[in-house]
C-alpha cells in the first residue's frame, strides 16, 4: 500500500514539477510548485521524516509560495512582450541550458558517494521515539552552535529586509495612543474673551 | 506501535473526501446548470464601467516585507517544535539553549518594532 502512495506521490511531484517549467501563467507555475511540495512532503512522510514532511507544508507551502506569489505579481509580465523575443533570445539560452544540462550530467556521472557515509545517513533512530522528538533530543544539545547559527541567520534576514525595504513616508499622521489618552480639558481647549460688537 | 500508513489513515480519508467535493463541485456545474451566453454576460464587469487597466499591476514593496517578517518568525515557530516534545530528553542545557536562540530573535523584533517595520503608514 505505501508503495502505491509513493508512485502517487511521485508521479504527481514530477508532473507537476514539469508543469511549472511549461505553463505560460507564472501564478499558475506557482500554483504547481505548491502542489510540487505537497507531493514533497507526502514522500518525506513515506520515508519517515515526519517533522521535514510537516515543516515543508509550514514553511514553504504556507509562507514561501506566497513570497514566490508577491515576486511573480511584483515582476509585472507582459506576456505579449514576453513571447516576442522568443527566437531573439533562443541561442543564448539554449547554451545556458546545455551548460547546465552537462554540468548536471558530469554530476550524476561522477557521483559516488564517501565511504561511512550510507551508514551516517541511516543514523538509528531509537525504536519508540517519534521523528520529532529524535530531532530534538540533539538538535539544541549536540548541535548547539549550528542551532545558534541558525538563529543569527533569521536575524540577518529580518533586519536585511527591514533595511532593504522600509521606507516611511513622510507626514503621515498616526496614532499615539497615550498622548490621544493624556489630553485633558486645559491644554487642548483655550477660552478667549471676545468683546461684543468688535468682531473676531 | 501502528504503521505509518495506519497512523495517517484520517488525513488520507480527509484528503480524499476533500478531493471528491471539490471535484464534484467543480465538474457539477458543467453538466446540470442552465447556460445561455451572450458576450456582454461574458465579459469582465467592473462595477458598471467598461474595465480600464490591467489587473496585474505592480504591488507594493511592503507587502512583502510583511510575507519575509512572517517566514522568519514562521521558521522561529518550526524551532520550537521538536525542542517542546524532547523538553526533558534536551534537559537544562536545551532550555537555555533555546532561551538563547529566542534572545537573539527578540533582538531582530525590537529592532523592527522600533523601527516601525510592523506599522502600516
Amino acid at each position: 500500500m505505501a508503495v502505491a502512495f509513493f508512485y502517487l506521490f511521485s508521479a504527481v511531484l514530477i508532473a507537476s514539477a514539469f508543469a511549472v517549467i511549461v505553463s505560460r501563467n507564472p501564478v499558475h507555475s506557482v500554483l504547481y510548485l505548491i502542489l510540487a511540495f505537497v507531493n514533497g512532503a507526502g514522500l518525506f512522510l513515506l520515508a519517515g521524516a515526519e517533522f521535514l514532511a510537516m515543516i515543508l507544508v509550514v514553511v514553504y507551502v504556507g509562507a514561501v509560495a506566497v513570497l514566490f506569489l508577491f515576486v511573480v505579481m511584483m515582476l509585472d509580465v507582459d506576456f505579449a512582450e514576453l513571447r516576442q523575443g522568443f527566437s531573439k533570445h533562443l541561442p543564448v539560452g539554449a547554451a545556458v541550458g546545455a551548460v547546465v544540462l552537462g554540468e548536471l550530467g558530469l554530476v550524476a556521472l561522477g557521483w559516488q558517494s564517501a565511504p561511512g557515509a550510507k551508514e551516517a545517513a541511516a543514523a538509528p533512530i531509537v525504536a519508540g521515539v517519534s521523528n520529532t522528538a529524535a530531532l530534538g533530543q540533539v538538535l539544541y544539545t549536540k548541535y548547539f552552535l549550528f542551532f545558534q547559527a541558525s538563529a543569527l541567520v533569521l536575524l540577518t534576514a529580518m533586519i536585511g529586509a527591514i533595511v532593504l525595504t522600509l521606507h516611511h513616508r513622510p507626514g503621515v499622521k498616526r496614532q499615539k495612543i497615550e498622548e490621544q489618552n493624556a489630553r485633558t480639558r486645559d491644554n487642548v481647549i483655550e477660552i478667549k474673551k471676545v468683546p461684543s460688537r468688535a468682531g473676531v | 506501535m501502528p504503521s505509518l500508513l495506519e497512523q495517517y489513515l484520517p488525513l488520507v480519508i480527509f484528503i480524499a473526501l476533500a478531493a471528491i467535493i471539490a471535484g464534484a463541485l467543480l465538474v457539477l456545474p458543467f453538466l446540470v446548470a442552465f447556460k445561455a451566453p451572450d458576450p456582454e454576460k461574458l465579459s469582465a464587469y467592473e462595477c458598471g464601467f467598461n474595465p480600464f487597466g490591467d489587473a496585474r499591476m505592480k504591488f507594493d514593496v511592503r507587502f512583502y516585507l510583511v510575507a519575509l517578517l512572517f517566514i522568519v518568525f514562521d521558521l522561529e515557530v518550526a524551532f520550537l517544535f521538536p525542542w517542546a516534545v524532547a523538553f526533558k530528553e534536551a534537559g537544562s542545557f536545551g532550555f537555555w539553549s533555546m532561551m538563547f536562540f529566542l534572545g537573539v530573535l527578540t533582538v531582530g523584533f525590537v529592532y523592527e518594532w522600533r523601527k516601525g517595520a510592523l506599522e502600516w503608514d
